[in-house]
């Protein structure tokens, strides 16, 4: 999942499209957390209070993304990631 | 639960109290008093960056998940010192037209990072270490999109988003390993386990560890959106993400290697710190070269002082601690100099290329002056504090004596003089090359005047007083039990 992510934020050229793959990788993150803390850790929470925390950082981060995905529309008219090229090396 | 626990995070509640009031007088405060919030902001934290000095509690809470020593209590300080310098320097920013409506933001965005940062150095346990990371970098890309009208805010901003959401969750993922393998998140029980454990599942962690951090403090090979960020986004906002960010994340960086890792020194991290520091500070001078922007030239010059910084961590000892604290210290004064140049010219006249310097000193001394001072100590001539930064984390970095440091030394050094050529081209452009449209002479700010001669002041002071990297030194080996575990 994690992979599938790493895969999609290279190769999608929709900026919606990448933020899912984020979104696939966070939650890759949040499945190992409760996975390891479930079978190798039974006896203790740990695993799972940090995916908890995990979930909401990432709700955050989504949230600010689009609204900063929803600003560049309005700049452009679009969003397409190869747009973003004004500014290169 | 015992409240007298907070009692031990006496900066942490301060900085709190400072956005408390900050944010009641925005919200509340009589409309016709609002212009003066970036004056009163600077005030309340000029007290509270005053009171700080003398606020050290050593101890540890919530059962060892935060914890104060000399080193983080110095560590913030240093980062107060140049909140306190961008605070100064944004006034007469804050107060023009189109900010009107979003003055109060601004201050409390940046007032919650500087918070984000304070858990981030402080914390035993890699929630809170998480949680503080967060902090400090969501509200910068809110800070990097501020400017409203201009494309390129947008552009940094989503760029910016885009590889620090990355980041965090390649970060988070090292993270779960290491949770899997060692089935705890404190950083002194992971300590313990690290050294008996060899498997490649750590390799594995440890990488996504420092390619998570190291997007944070953009080393080469994750640097790639320093440069179109800095371009676009608020140049006050610009300089906070090159100095005070990277500060508190080259010091959490530090903490994370060597006090949860460092069992695993020379088997894992320092090989790839090895090749992460040779790749930053090379390509970094190699890019910087070829700009002709400002403010992505200054953007390249502070990915290869970030790799300076690395070597204070590389060298694993109390010495190269110090260093690296001095070196932040010095470094905040240099480059918020430079940046408070670059941003009065940008704000009087809208000219951010190398080439419009051309002839600045014949139009404004003082300015071309300053931006002289700033670029001789980025560069490390001798008489600035720029020298005896790099002239301290190479003595730390040295220190382990291993021949491998030698051979990273003497490539710093060689980087050292190919810096030189491109700093130099600056202070050419201001003196040396003939005006052709030229800048017109202007009175900047009084807001600006004053940061810049602040950082005058400590470019050329903090070199010279010698008692100041005694002192770090000292908070360095206080208490610190952190390289212990070293090997």
């Amino acid at each position: 999942m994690f992979g599938c992510g790493v895969y999609g934020f290279i190769t999608r050229r929709n900026m919606i499209a990448i933020l899912i793959s984020l979104e696939l990788m966070l939650n890759a993150v949040d499945i190992n957390f409760a996975v390891f803390n479930r079978f190798l850790f039974p006896g203790q929470m740990e695993g799972m209070f940090f995916s908890l925390f995990a979930i909401g950082l990432a709700a955050a981060e989504t949230a600010l993304a689009i609204a900063i995905v929803i600003n560049v529309y309005r700049a452009v008219r679009n969003v397409d990631i190869r747009q973003l090229t004004k500014m290169k090396f | 639960m015992d409240y007298s626990q907070f009692l031990y995070m006496p900066q942490e509640l301060g900085l709190l109290v400072v956005f408390l009031l900050v944010f009641l007088f925005d919200t509340f405060g009589p409309k016709r008093s609002q212009s003066s919030l970036p004056v009163l902001t600077a005030v309340l934290f000029g007290i509270f960056t005053v009171c700080n000095g003398f606020m050290l509690m050593r101890g540890t809470a919530f059962s060892g998940m935060f914890e104060n020593t000399a080193a983080t209590y110095v560590m913030k300080v240093i980062l107060n010192i140049g909140v306190l310098i961008v605070l100064i320097q944004s006034i007469k920013w804050a107060n023009s037209e189109d900010m009107a409506i979003r003055r109060g933001e601004f201050y409390e965005l940046l007032l919650l990072t500087v918070f984000g940062m304070y858990l981030m150095i402080s914390a035993r346990h890699f929630l809170l270490f998480v949680i503080g990371l967060e902090t400090a970098s969501l509200p910068l890309a809110a800070l990097v999109a501020f400017h409203k009208k201009r494309y390129e805010s947008h552009e940094a901003a989503a760029k910016y988003m885009f590889t620090a959401i990355f980041s965090s969750a390649v970060f988070l993922m090292g993270l779960s390993f290491v949770y899997g393998l060692f089935g705890s998140l404190y950083f002194s029980d992971i300590a313990y386990q690290v050294m008996n454990n060899t498997s490649a599942v750590l390799v594995v962690a440890l990488a996504f560890v420092i390619a998570g951090i190291g997007f944070k403090l953009s080393l080469v090979p994750f640097h790639l959106w320093t440069a179109d960020v800095y371009q676009g986004a608020p140049t006050p906002v610009t300089s906070y993400l090159s100095v005070i960010s990277k500060g508190a994340a080259a010091f959490a960086f530090m903490v994370v290697l060597v006090q949860v890792f460092g069992a695993a020194y020379s088997k894992i991290w320092e090989w790839m710190l090895y090749a992460i520091i040779v790749l930053t500070i090379t390509l970094g001078n190699l890019f910087a070269i070829r700009q002709r922007n400002i403010k992505r030239f200054l953007a390249f010059s502070s990915i290869s002082q970030a790799g300076y910084i690395m070597l204070g961590v590389i060298g694993g000892n109390e010495m190269g601690l110090a260093s690296l604290m001095f070196y932040v210290l010095v470094y905040i004064f240099s480059n918020l100099a430079a940046f408070g140049v670059a941003f009065a010219i940008e704000q009087q006249s809208g000219k951010v290329s190398i080439d419009d310097y051309n002839g600045l000193y014949k139009t404004n001394p003082w300015l071309s002056f300053t931006m002289m001072l700033a670029m001789f100590s980025l560069a490390g001539i001798p008489p600035f504090a720029g020298f005896f930064s790099k002239f301290f984390i190479f003595a730390g970095a040295l220190e382990c004596g291993e021949t491998s440091i030698y051979i990273l030394v003497l490539i710093a050094l060689i980087n050292t003089i190919i810096s030189l050529y491109y700093y130099l081209l600056v202070v050419k452009a201001m003196f040396i090359s003939p005006d052709e449209c030229g800048i017109e002479r202007f009175r900047s700010s009084c807001g600006e005047r004053v940061a810049l001669i602040v950082c005058t002041f400590g470019i050329i002071l903090t070199g010279i007083v010698s008692c100041i990297y005694t002192f770090l030194v000292e908070a360095a080996q206080d208490g610190t039990t952190m390289f212990g575990l070293l090997n």
